[in-house]
């Protein structure tokens, strides 16, 4: 059965290494080429620095690293802060799974879905001022004021934090579910500390290293995003990722060359950020060292945990209102400034599939479900070869999972076109299957991994003393008391799909038009209602696939009480 | 260049030429052609929706749209192609193409042709050496893209607000002056940007001849001192003190509709009475061209070298052509942009298609329009973009 085990592991870490890394690595191999002066195709065929130093003389092109530095480690120290407190305040009097639930419309909403609905609602001309206007604010014509693409790059970080802060809560959630919170908490608070103080003190070290992996997701993302940046960050100039893209596409194709080596620059900021971040925990812990021995019983935290309430109910209101402000849209006719309801309304959006949405939606459900599919598949055959095994997961196979989501698809997806090209399946649905499976297939992976050890190993070992074969005890034991694990690790792989947009962009040739490429083509047109339309199908997906992760266990088993899971 | 043709008419891509165009129908029969063309546009997306229904129809040729947001992307997308030697069955078939974008393409020698002086429906173009189909920002066409829709810039603005709208670019800093903040124009990095500009730099020039030519430093220095003194002044009374810009003409409508400017841009005359019928602005919307007249050009379609269906493209190129087509494309309840063809070259019947059309108060006529301005050659567009990005993007 080692044997066994061995050989699954070997079959499963071939895929990988041919199917993910190498790809990666070899996308990145054509973009340094292109970095170093080298693509044939614009007759560019000299080694030499002159990308760089045209990089560096890019208009703007300062401006654009600090910003994307400024949005991406800013809004990911402000989520862990504002997710952290929240915890605190609300632990024991709300339940994960409660939690969870409220958190899901937002959780399961596409970055750009998103930002569409929070540039509408923050605008001057916005769902906001035309609700407070001109009865409270005088203003019969919207203010000249920076609410949205904001020089500072305020609105990218409020949408990245709407995002991010319910992703943050959901992890933290889960690891405070391994941790004996309540005794740490009842102890603290009999040696004198105050609650927020316990958290600080006791339980948040502990917390830490188990969301650890995640925040670095987020902040490798913060600091890369294209599809948000371009709806909610400035524009003149833009984000870094923003500006790549920019270049890359481009008329005056000798632009490509530094665009390549902005690609490796994105790379390296991505890399540096964590670094830093590692030095961070480093200072952090010394220092917290030092503070926890000194046993003083510290302030009043209270009001610090209720304005971290605040915010981040705040902050969960406007995401709501934004994705509402959507649907609104999207039966409007007339709407204009300053009427804080549609003076029209029409079904017209909805009644015209043929003018798009239908074949976008038909092509975001057959490429959710076959990457979701085949990524559980995968996971379920590492996880298995695991168990046969009896091995756990070594550090590098760990590395090798979160690869993907740590490295700046920008850097590597323009190489990665050209080299589909070479092999010829560049511009078809296998192409962007393919690429979209580089971030599902991690995320279904972390999803499905702690479920899939804390199975109780007791029934596998009744199954295998009644003579069952691995297989079976595979097919007939492990994955139906799995249901509801698998069909969570599923609807967030389709969730992470349907929002994909440089891999489908890239990939696709632009031919492949799903939900989300088209919502964010359109966000740079004229029709709110069209956008409004794709917006509420795009953020709609995700959250049917939620619901019926949620529901069909219960349905399924609803005479087995312990696997309908609804205490996890 | 030259030994590059050479090369393609002793390989077989040589164009049909007229007495070869059955054989091209035969060929085109069954084909799917990719049309790259910009997306932001609802209008334009359902025309090519209808094109390709008439040509399935009728020559059994299916056009899938790809909506762009960026033409830039179709061309990436060709050189892509091209450094992975996929030398044929590309992914781009037809695009819809102007400018540095057709520049870049042509001197990288990325297009299929000549092809389109062979069209049967060239016929009804005047292809005259300096006619506005033969020339694209002055780039002579060479046959390497094929005529499609008339081009002219226009203003948009709300005759409900607006009383009397500038009368050239210079009154647009009275404007500004007056009213801070409700003037804007898009990012200069979109092609519509870079018109508006390009509108300023062709009424401030001192000699208008030079922009015909390709740029010089000493030329582009003398002719763009007056522009930018006028944008030095107009920029901080713009809209976000001008520090940013919508990021299209798209973007700018939906803001005027907002409320949040006082003007949109377009390159179609009949933009605001399209824009009221689809409900995107008030019915008081409306055009104005400068009193001098304003920067109008033809849309082209040019197909890239390696395309997979260049005989379905060829097939479509021609269909953008007939005359039928053109009345369809005309009508403001369609699509409203001017035809291309030469009305001297159409006989009683097709001229008949085209006074039969119907009207619209928020469309203006002909000679409202005023002088059509030539646009500069390519190479200015893309030095005022840099100089533009140098001065003012830090």
């Amino acid at each position: 059965m080692r044997d066994e085990g061995r050989s699954l592991r070997a079959v499963v870490a071939v895929i990988l290494l041919a199917g993910f890394v190498l790809p990666i690595l070899a996308g990145f191999a054509q973009t340094g080429r292109a970095a170093f002066g080298v693509l044939p195709a614009i007759g560019a065929v000299e080694w030499s620095l002159d990308p760089w130093r045209t990089l560096a003389a890019m208009p703007g092109f300062g401006t654009s690293l600090r910003l994307s530095l400024v949005t991406g480690v800013g809004s990911t120290v402000l989520a862990l802060m504002l997710a952290a407190g929240f915890c605190a305040l609300l632990h024991g009097r709300m339940s994960t799974a409660a939690i969870g639930r409220l958190l899901m419309p937002l959780l399961a909403a596409p970055h750009a879905s998103l930002a569409i609905g929070l540039a509408f609602l923050l605008a001057p001309s916005g769902w906001i001022a035309r609700a407070m206007s001109p009865w409270l604010t005088g203003w019969d014509r919207p203010p000249d004021l920076a609410t949205v693409n904001d020089a500072w790059g305020v609105a990218l970080i409020i949408g990245l934090l709407i995002k991010e802060v319910p992703f943050l809560l959901l992890v933290i959630g889960s690891a405070l579910g391994q941790l004996p919170v309540r005794a740490q908490l009842a102890a603290g608070r009999a040696l004198g500390y105050g609650r927020g103080m316990v958290w600080v003190k006791v339980i948040f070290p502990q917390v830490y290293p188990l969301i650890r992996m995640p925040l670095f997701i987020i902040l490798a993302f913060a600091l890369s995003v294209v599809d948000m940046a371009i709806i909610l960050g400035p524009s003149n100039p833009p984000t870094l990722a923003v500006a790549i893209t920019r270049w890359f596409s481009a008329p005056d194709v000798a632009l490509i060359l530094p665009a390549s080596a902005a690609g490796l620059m994105q790379a390296a900021v991505v890399a540096g950020a964590i670094a830093l971040w590692i030095g961070a925990e480093r200072l952090a812990r010394l220092i917290g060292r030092w503070w926890l021995s000194r046993g003083g019983r510290g302030y009043a935290t209270g009001p610090g945990l209720w304005a971290a309430g605040v915010v981040v109910f705040t902050l969960l209101t406007l995401g709501v209102l934004a994705l509402l402000a959507l649907a609104v849209w999207s039966f409007a006719w007339r709407w204009s400034f300053p009427q804080a309801l549609p003076q029209s309304w029409a079904l017209r959006a909805w009644m015209t599939p043929g003018a798009g949405w239908g074949r976008a939606l038909q092509t975001t459900l057959i490429i959710g479900g076959v990457t979701t599919l085949a990524s559980l598949a995968l996971a379920i055959a590492w996880l298995e070869g695991e168990d046969r095994a009896r091995r756990g997961r070594a550090a590098w196979a760990q590395a090798l999972i979160y690869l993907p989501l740590l490295v700046p698809q920008i850097g590597f997806l323009y190489g990665l076109n050209v080299l589909f090209l070479q092999v010829g399946i560049s511009g078809g649905m296998l192409a962007v299957i393919w690429a979209q499976m580089l971030f599902v297939f991690p995320y279904v992976m972390i999803a499905l991994s702690d479920p899939w050890r804390a199975l109780d190993c007791q029934h596998i070992r009744a199954a295998a003393a009644l003579g069952a074969s691995p297989w079976r005890r595979l097919v007939a034991v492990k994955l139906p008391m799995l249901l509801r694990p698998l069909m969570v690790a599923g609807a967030i792989g389709f969730a992470v799909s349907v929002a994909q947009y440089l891999p489908t962009l890239f990939m696709g040739a632009g031919r492949v038009v799903t939900l989300t490429t088209e919502a964010v083509t359109l966000a740079s047109g004229s029709d709110r209602r069209i956008v409004g339309v794709y917006a509420v199908l795009q953020a709609g997906l995700p959250f049917l696939a939620y619901g019926a992760a949620l529901l069909v266990p219960g349905l399924v088993y609803r005479n087995r009480r312990e696997l309908k899971g609804g205490n996890a | 260049m030259r030994f590059i043709l050479f090369a393609a008419l002793s390989l077989g891509f040589a164009s049909p030429a007229l007495a070869d165009w059955q054989e091209t129908l035969d060929k085109a029969r069954g084909q799917t052609v990719y049309w790259n063309a910009w997306g932001g546009d609802a209008r334009t997306n359902a025309f090519i929706a209808w094109v390709g229904a008439q040509t399935e129809a009728q020559y059994g040729v299916r056009v899938e749209q790809v909506k762009l947001t960026d033409t830039a992307t179709a061309v990436t997308q060709v050189i892509s192609e091209k450094s992975a030697g996929q030398d044929s069955g590309g992914s781009v078939d037809l695009i819809w193409i102007n400018g540095p974008n057709f520049l870049a393409m042509k001197e990288q020698s990325l297009l299929h042709g000549p092809f389109a002086t062979d069209l049967p429906n060239a016929r009804y173009l005047d292809l005259g050496p300096d006619a506005a189909a033969s020339v694209d920002f002055t780039v002579p066409v060479d046959g390497y893209a094929s005529a499609w829709r008339l081009a002219r810039f226009v203003f948009t603005y709300d005759s409900a607000v607006v009383a009397n709208p500038p009368a050239d670019m210079a009154g647009f800093l009275d404007y500004a002056q007056a009213n801070p903040g409700r003037v804007t124009h898009p990012d200069v990095s979109n092609f519509m940007g870079a018109t508006f500009l390009k509108q300023a730099l062709v009424e401030f020039a001192p000699d208008k001849t030079v922009l015909q030519a390709p740029v010089t430093d000493e030329a582009f220095a003398t002719a763009s001192a007056p522009l930018w003194e006028w944008y030095d002044a107009l920029r901080p009374l713009m809209w976000r003190e001008g520090q940013t810009f919508p990021e299209n003409e798209s973007v700018q409508q939906q803001m005027l509709n907002d409320g949040e400017v006082d003007f949109g841009v377009s390159f179609d005359p009949a933009s605001a009475a399209g824009a009221i019928a689809e409900g995107l602005l008030p019915d008081t919307a409306r055009v104005f061209v400068p009193q001098g007249g304003s920067i109008g050009n033809i849309s082209f379609v040019a197909i890239p070298y390696n395309a997979a269906n260049a005989e379905g493209a060829e097939v479509v190129a021609n269909f953008l052509l007939d005359p039928a087509t053109q009345a369809h494309q005309q009508n403001i309840e369609v699509l409203g942009s001017f035809s291309v063809l030469d009305p001297s070259r159409l006989n009683a019947d097709q001229a008949a298609l085209f006074a039969a059309l119907p009207s619209s108060p928020a469309l203006p006529k002909l000679e409202d329009l005023g002088p059509t301005l030539l646009e500069p050659h390519a190479s200015w567009m893309v030095k005022l973009v840099d100089v533009w990005a140098d001065r003012y993007t830090k």
